[in-house]
């Protein structure tokens, strides 16, 4: 019995003891201040195309408020599997093997919960997206980092995953082209973690939201090498390469018994994805392709721009093979992430999240998202020059 | 299109140093490519878009469908080029349908665009017939839209 006033604390453990995204901390410094430069945002600066929100509108007119089936429209999924068959070569039946989900970040989560049991360990490289740990952690598995290096480009490969296998280890979690890396995996790579992965009979969740984003290298996914369709669950979504951030829209592809216990998942907490976000990615599947090539386009040459710029004023950054994040090294000026984003935001206005935000492997970097204007750019990155010469 | 073409289309101020950058080439190739584009002709010249509603200006556009009789040997290139000519024809084309020729025109006043449909063009041996349409106001022009809405304002922080 509870005689004082004051109510328990009702918030779970594990939600408490959830370290707050470093993001989150950092938006909350830059939104503050005025005439930002931001170079800290992780959607496209492009607004979605016309036809695409025109075809959202025109399914508003005619009445698309309603549900639709928990897997999404099947003309949707039919739209999903025709794209992945002709971008990977990769067949999935749109009937079973394909979910439309809230987002990728939707996606990803069903596919933890759908596999993981407490104590199940789920490898993952770092640095990475803010959200795979704390899903893990949600879930009841082992989150299991496996740091990239700069030197290899943030590479991942077979011999970096090897020593961190145990008995407990269930999931191997990939995301390339990563964020907030721009990493990309070789056929080599990909062929050898793939292997390791049969070898110790692991689930691959595979996150390609920015595979349409890779500038140089093979579009390759790990779900189509011989012998991982049957151990992969591959998302994507539409929100990177067709700016569709706001529409929400993802989706998962793997084997029926694995869509079928995500989906059980999604039609108790989400029921389906909303009904307009699903027309409009009909006709940015059906249309789209010109507008993601022009965007992919501007994109690379930014990627140009940004990366000459920042290693001219002495901040070493890899050439990023995908997605749209400069990881130049900061350590160099004796400053730590925090203190040099900070220092950077406080002198010259500009705003770049420093490398910790995505696990403490990304101690000594800072991801400048290169999804902002070419004028933008120029600006911040003669800002950020004036910056380092100042240290 | 060539990439170095469209980013000039994008901006022509864009420096030849930048542009080597973004392409990853050399300035030097940069500017021979532009010298060359310039030489055949592909570039033909460097201009800003302006939103001319917006400057305290009189000027009237207007857009005319004209009909005429085709020559032998020439077809319609001698009328057309002939027309071409004034001054006040911004832009004229050949069109297939029920009239020859659509000219886009601009003069200062109403009374000028009029006097030169109805003085200079009409006039002109061969031409059949005018309709004209005057402009009442520029949503788009060149690709480029006289309007923008408010941006709706993205996150400065974001995943």
């Amino acid at each position: 019995m509870n005689d004082s006033k004051s109510p328990r604390n009702f918030v779970a453990g594990h939600v408490r003891g959830m370290p707050r995204s470093g993001i989150r901390d950092f938006f909350d410094m830059v939104s503050t201040r005025e005439g930002v430069i931001s170079l800290s945002i992780g959607e496209p600066d492009f607004v979605t195309p016309w036809h695409i929100r025109e075809a959202a509108i025109y399914a508003l007119e005619h009445g698309a408020t309603s549900y639709t089936s928990n897997l999404g429209l099947l003309r949707l999924r039919k739209a999903i599997a025709a794209y992945v068959a002709r971008s990977h070569a990769l067949t999935y039946a749109p009937e079973s093997e394909v979910l439309i989900t809230v987002g990728v970040s939707e996606a990803l989560d069903l596919a933890i919960r759908a596999v993981v049991e407490p104590g199940d360990e789920v490898i993952y490289h770092e640095p990475c997206y803010v959200s795979y740990s704390p899903v893990i952690g949600l879930a009841f598995g082992k989150g299991v980092a496996v740091p990239t290096r700069q030197a290899d480009d943030f590479r991942l490969t077979r011999a970096d995953i090897e020593p961190v296998i145990t008995a407990k280890s269930k999931v191997l979690l990939l995301n390339f082209p990563t964020n907030p890396t721009g990493a990309v995996l070789t056929r080599e790579d990909l062929t050898g973690i793939a292997a390791l992965a049969c070898e110790h009979d692991l689930l691959v969740i595979t996150d390609e939201v920015y595979t349409e984003l890779t500038y140089d290298a093979e579009r390759l996914s790990i779900a189509a090498l011989p012998g991982m369709r049957e151990r992969t669950i591959y998302l994507n979504g539409l929100s990177k390469a067709w700016a569709m951030t706001g529409f929400r829209m993802g989706y998962a592809c793997a084997p029926p018994a694995l869509i079928e216990a995500m989906m059980k998942i999604h039609q108790y907490s989400m029921l389906c994805a909303p009904i307009l976000s699903q027309e409009a990615s009909v006709a940015a599947l059906k249309n789209g392709d010109a507008d993601v090539a022009e965007m992919r386009e501007a994109y690379r040459q930014r990627r140009h721009y940004i990366h000459a710029a920042l290693n001219d004023m002495g901040l070493p950054c890899h050439l990023p093979g995908g997605a749209f994040y400069a990881f130049p090294y900061i350590g160099g000026t004796g400053m730590n992430s925090r203190d040099f984003s900070m220092a950077l935001l406080e002198q010259e206005n500009v705003a770049c999240v420093p490398g910790t935000a995505f696990g403490s492997s990304g101690e000594g970097y800072l991801r400048c998202s290169y999804a902002t204007g070419l004028e933008e750019i120029k600006r911040a990155m003669e800002r950020m020059a004036r910056f380092v010469r100042s240290l | 299109m060539d990439q170095l073409l469209k980013l000039l289309k994008e901006n022509a101020l864009e420096t030849p140093e930048n542009l080597a950058t973004l392409l990853s080439i050399s300035v030097d190739d940069v500017k021979a490519q532009i010298a060359d584009y310039e030489a055949r002709g592909i570039i033909c010249g460097y201009r800003a878009v302006v939103n001319e509603d917006e400057l305290d200006i009189e000027k009237v556009r207007a857009v005319i469908e004209v009909r005429i009789t085709p020559e032998r040997g020439g077809g319609y290139d001698r009328i057309a080029t002939r027309i071409s000519r004034f001054a006040s024809v911004d832009s004229l084309f050949l069109m297939s349908g029920t009239y020859d020729l659509l000219v886009f025109v601009s003069g200062r006043s109403l009374q000028v665009v009029a006097a030169f449909v109805n003085e200079q063009l009409a006039t002109i041996e061969g031409v059949l017939s005018t309709t004209t349409h005057f402009t009442l106001k520029t949503y788009k022009d060149q690709g480029v839209l006289m309007k923008i809405e408010d941006d709706h304002e993205r996150l400065q922080v974001s995943p």
